[in-house]
């Protein structure tokens, strides 16, 4: 007998109603077909509002989050979302209609011109467009503007070159966008230079996919060789932002030599990752790119903002309307409450926070790559008695979210930790303390880690037969 | 700063732990030229009051808001139950990370699994994923999965799709060896000429996607359509802009699709001016091995609870890399979880009460509309909750902005999608309107036409 | 575990020859590299092979492989028994765990195959890496 909630449909009952919406008051007169129509939904739920309620409190009792706790998941910069872009972005004045005519939402439009003039200026990009949905729709959407582009100029080529730290999504995008995928491998030092390049810097390179900084936490050293080198080459270097945070207000990717950018909104920018979703992946480019940008675009025109739906250098459409709106207000919100004068201190936090935990946990787990940190640490389990997904899972009885593990690939069972500006000294030392513990107990006791967590609602689950044989949905009279 | 909690005397002393006198000593891997540039052009920090204050005054620029809306196409507005804004918007379900350390994410992990489940309820299918970006997107994904799970490279698209889905299609498809072919649209039934399918069915076809409701209004008649596609054994992708249809119609499944996929915005989603919305896509089982996106799955734990966890990522993008089903990481989580909220409250009887007056609302609009001359309904039968209309006169642009001048958002003008059609308007009925609200539209229109 | 009278590719597949016709599978060594296996994708009955073409795709929880073929020929039989029980790959790799049938078009390119002995030093190789 489990003590875990029922599912929704276990508490369902003949007759219960969990909202009492009235029957229209138009005369009872389909225009459908019978045939075309349903009956009722078998098996749907038929709970009380009182009940279904109590069944998502304790749901989210079973959650962990960033307003519960410290969560040092790198790479994806899981800062504080401020509470009062929630109620900014639930604003009844700002849901609009996305067909709604311009004269009446030239306050949305706006909001969306004013976010890409900030993202203009922290990035030094000429221009952005806000419809991608999430980082990876992001990279996808640029890697088309880079082929547009070339295409353009005559030849689109056949390569992208991609660093063995890169994350999974950047080979994907670019394989979607009709590339074939080149893997670089990273310099001793971690990073990409003119050394690792050259070798692959031929006549069919379309582009570089870049992290900067990369996921070892690294700034590529150098980027601006690297751009020089892919220029002169007819290629153009694609920097994945999805470790921005790191370089708010100390440096601007367009000033690097950057052609193509994308940037997470809910990982620099404070939107909440709602336990995945939604994101929103603007993309950036250099002024020659501007007019390959997908439609629409917002522009200030002569009588207020415009929209441009069609453009015939444009890549195309990405996206229905508009983009994440409400992810885009949320982001403006944080970066007009910042200000210019407090962005460069997230970035300085920021890294701040990660090299105070690498110099307290450096002397206790292996650092493969030694260059300067700056947003994140990446630490290995070379010479530990235990695995990662141990000290992982143990982190979680000691209910700390535990940092990335086994990412970036090139690193022997990699830590990866990112604390983010968000953090309090008070919760590192915290951390920090909790990490010693259980270093402790991996020497001592390291069958402890392995049967961990045991405090938690669920054990370790098992995900072979999950996978053997998948159970995706609930069906009545089937034992769940 | 208030989202700062570092103090001075805490960031000297963490500096003295790194062994730096100087933060800007941990930027030094950076191009010195090229550090801190001058953002003098962007604004000053805001206190709280300052920021409401300057939200306040985006929000009165905008002047939809007092206006009685007939505005659809794909964006829809339904009645929001409160549990559903209160519930989903708590910390737990708005700000965990995805659900990695499924150990401490058993509850996001069981709302969608109950979402999987109630999508494929709806969609008469076996399986639906845990969301993909939104409708468009989503149509996108169902062509390269009905490519990749038949080796065939021909698609067939309806003439009737969403323009903008046709458009998000056209894009992902450009660099790969797809080829889209249009099918053609019957101008009296508003219908999917079936003769047209058939004639460009081949044995290269991968899929026929066809929306129903389309974007004419039409429900199409999915069972020949599909028994056409079977024939040459290619899949039929349903495409649904409009979700709350499912709670009324024959579902996809049933018809005999393949796939479902489309946009379920009306589960419980505000307007929000275009997104974020949520893609759905429900496929048969034998496709969902291949499928992209998330899936949540049932399992057990090492006590032998019953547990949840992501299962099959084998087919994502951070194992297979370039040769996953999709490149999509980022997901629509919260909104899978918010509409799983929403068909929760609304439930059997709620749910098709409101899709049974979406219905009535337009089946009543389209009686009475026979009685006005300026405007002719084009398809006065066999529709859902949108309904196309011709102005007789003039150009719909033209009645829209009249209408306006009432208050009134009548529809959504078709120029906005293609110039040509310039006399046609798309209305959009739902549960929020009343008798009286379709009669002022209904005199409204007589005035103005 | 391996054994005598199969021959064995780079990539781990086993190879039993029986006139030409071949059975292949993997390896005791591969199986154990992959982990639990939880799906195996295999292919089509009368599909033909060139010599490397992937074959067949084993998933385990967290990676996935290729099966290469390892001659050219035409797919004669799958072990549709993989559909409901992935493990046997896992179980009994050189048994009931075999993957596919080839009928094989050039029988001298099991010439380029090694047989047991180098097949155990090969691994040896790797484990001294």
């Amino acid at each position: 007998m489990s003590h875990l909630p029922k599912l929704i449909f276990e508490l369902s009952r003949e007759g219960k109603i969990g909202c009492g919406l009235n029957e229209a008051d138009v005369p009872a007169e389909p225009a459908v077909d019978a045939e075309l129509r349903r009956g009722a939904i078998a098996d749907f739920p038929q709970v009380s509002e009182v009940e279904i309620v109590r069944h998502y409190m304790a749901l989210a009792k079973l959650n962990y989050s960033v307003d519960a706790g410290f969560y040092p998941l790198g790479s994806c910069t899981m800062k504080y979302n401020p509470k009062i872009n929630e109620r900014l972005a639930a604003a009844e004045e700002l849901q609009a209609h996305p067909y709604a005519p311009h004269d009446l939402v030239q306050g949305n439009l706006e909001i969306m011109a004013r976010l890409e003039e900030w993202l203009v200026e922290l990035t030094g990009m000429a221009g952005f467009t806000l419809a991608p949905a999430a980082g990876a729709h992001g990279e996808f959407t640029g890697m088309l503007v880079v082929r547009r582009y070339l295409q353009e100029k005559g030849d689109p080529r056949r390569v992208v070159l991609i660093p063995d730290s890169a994350h999974g999504t950047n080979p994907a995008s670019a394989h979607f966008a009709g590339y074939e995928v080149r893997e670089i491998a990273s310099s001793a030092k971690g990073t990409i230079g003119l050394a690792e390049l050259r070798p692959h810097l031929t006549p069919d390179v379309a582009a570089l996919m870049m992290t900067n900084p990369n996921t070892l936490g690294i700034f590529e050293s150098d980027i601006m060789a690297v751009a020089e080198a892919l220029h002169a080459n007819g290629s153009l270097l694609y920097m994945d932002g999805a470790n921005l945070n790191a370089l708010l207000g100390i440096v601007r990717p367009g000033d690097l030599g950057v052609d193509v950018m994308h940037i997470n909104l809910h990982k620099t920018f404070s939107t909440p990752h709602g336990g995945g979703g939604p994101g929103s992946g603007p993309v950036g480019v250099a002024a020659n790119l501007l007019p390959y940008l997908p439609v629409p675009r917002v522009r200030k025109g002569g009588s207020g903002y415009e929209v441009v739906y069609a453009d015939p250098r444009s890549i195309g459409r990405v996206k229905n309307f508009y983009g994440h709106f409400l992810v885009i207000v949320r982001a403006l919100a944080y970066l007009m409450a910042l200000g210019r004068e407090n962005v460069g201190r997230v970035a300085e936090d920021a890294v701040l926070n990660a090299n105070y935990v690498r110099s307290q946990l450096q002397g206790l787990l292996d650092l493969p790559y030694k260059a300067p940190t700056l947003h994140e640490v990446v630490f290995s389990d070379s010479g530990l008695p235990v695995k990662t997904l141990d000290i992982a899972k143990r982190l979680l009885d000691y209910g700390v979210h535990p940092f990335t593990i086994y990412f970036p690939l090139i690193v022997h069972g990699a830590m990866m930790i990112e604390p983010t500006e968000s953090e309090s000294k008070e919760t590192l030392d915290d951390f920090i303390a909790v990490m010693k513990v259980i270093l402790g107990e991996a020497r001592e006791n390291p069958e402890l880690l392995r049967q961990a967590p045991t405090r938690t609602p669920v054990r370790r689950l098992d995900e072979t037969q999950a996978a053997r044989k998948p159970v995706l949905r609930w069906r009545k009279g089937e034992l769940h | 700063m208030r989202y700062l909690p570092l103090t001075d005397a805490e960031r000297e002393e963490m500096k003295r732990a790194i062994g730096i006198a100087d933060v800007r000593e941990l930027f030094t891997c950076i191009p010195s030229g090229q550090c801190r540039p001058p953002l003098g052009k962007l604004p000053k920090a805001l206190s709280e009051p300052e920021l409401l204050a300057v939200f306040r005054e985006f929000g009165r620029r905008n002047g939809f808001a007092a206006a009685l809306s007939f505005l659809g196409a794909g964006a829809h507005s339904h009645f929001i139950p409160e549990v559903v804004s209160y519930l989903s918007s708590k910390g737990e379900f708005l700000t965990p990370y995805t659900p990695y350390q499924p150990e401490v994410s058993q509850g996001s992990l069981q709302a969608i699994f109950e979402y999987q489940t109630m999508m494929a309820m709806l969609t008469g299918l076996d399986v639906a994923n845990a969301s993909l970006y939104d409708g468009a997107s989503a149509a996108a994904e169902a062509v390269l999965l009905a490519v990749r799970r038949s080796g065939r490279s021909r698609v067939l698209l309806a003439e009737s799709l969403h323009p903008e889905y046709a458009a998000v299609i056209r894009t992902y498809v450009q660099n790969l060896a797809i080829e889209l072919v249009p099918v053609a649209v019957e101008g009296a039934s508003g219908r999917v000429s079936v003769s047209d399918l058939r004639s460009q069915l081949d044995d290269a076809t991968a899929a026929f996607v066809f929306q129903s409701p389309n974007f004419l209004g039409v429900v199409e008649d999915g069972k020949a359509i599909a028994a056409a596609v079977h024939e040459r054994k290619a899949f039929a992708v349903q495409v649904v802009a409009e979700a709350m249809s499912l709670a009324y119609l024959t579902p996809p499944g049933e018809v005999g699709a393949d796939m479902a996929v489309g946009e379920a915005q009306s589960f419980g989603l505000p307007l929000g001016f275009g997104g974020p919305y949520l893609g759905f896509m429900a496929v048969r089982e034998e496709f969902m091995r291949q499928m992209p996106g998330r899936l949540v799955g049932e399992t057990r734990d090492l006590d032998g609870q019953r547990g949840y966890v992501l299962t099959l990522s084998t087919r994502e993008q951070h194992i297979k890399r370039e040769k996953a089903t999709s490149n999509i990481c980022s997901n629509e989580a919260w909104c899978a979880m918010r509409a799983g909220m929403y068909l929760a409250v609304m439930g059997q009887a709620g749910l098709a009460c409101a899709a049974r007056a979406c219905h009535l609302n337009a089946a009543y609009f389209v009686r009475q509309a026979a009685a006005l001359a300026g405007i002719r309904v084009v398809y006065a039968r066999n529709f859902f909750n949108e309904v196309l209309v011709e102005v007789r006169k003039g150009s719909a642009a033209d009645l829209a902005a009249a209408l306006k001048k009432k208050g009134i958002l009548a529809g959504v003008p078709l120029a906005w999608f293609d110039a040509g059609q310039k006399n046609r308007l798309l209305l959009a009925f739902s549960e929020l309107h009343d008798r009286a609200a379709i009669d002022r539209l209904l005199a409204a229109i007589g005035e103005a036409s | 575990m391996v054994k005598e009278n199969l021959l064995y590719s780079k990539d781990h597949e086993w190879v039993l020859r029986e006139g030409n016709a071949v059975t292949v599978g993997i390896t005791d060594y591969a199986q154990h590299e992959l982990g639990d296996v939880v799906f195996v994708d295999l292919p089509a009955v009368g599909k033909g092979l060139k010599k490397g073409d992937p074959a067949a795709n084993i998933e385990s929880v967290k990676a996935v492989s290729d099966v290469y073929s390892p001659v050219t020929g035409k797919v004669s039989d799958v072990n549709a028994k993989l559909g409901d029980h992935p493990e046997l790959v896992n179980q009994d790799p050189f048994g009931d765990g075999w993957i596919f049938k080839l009928s094989v078009d050039q029988v001298s390119e099991l010439d380029e195959l090694m047989d047991l002995k180098k097949y155990e030093e090969y691994l040896k190789g790797i484990a001294g890496e």
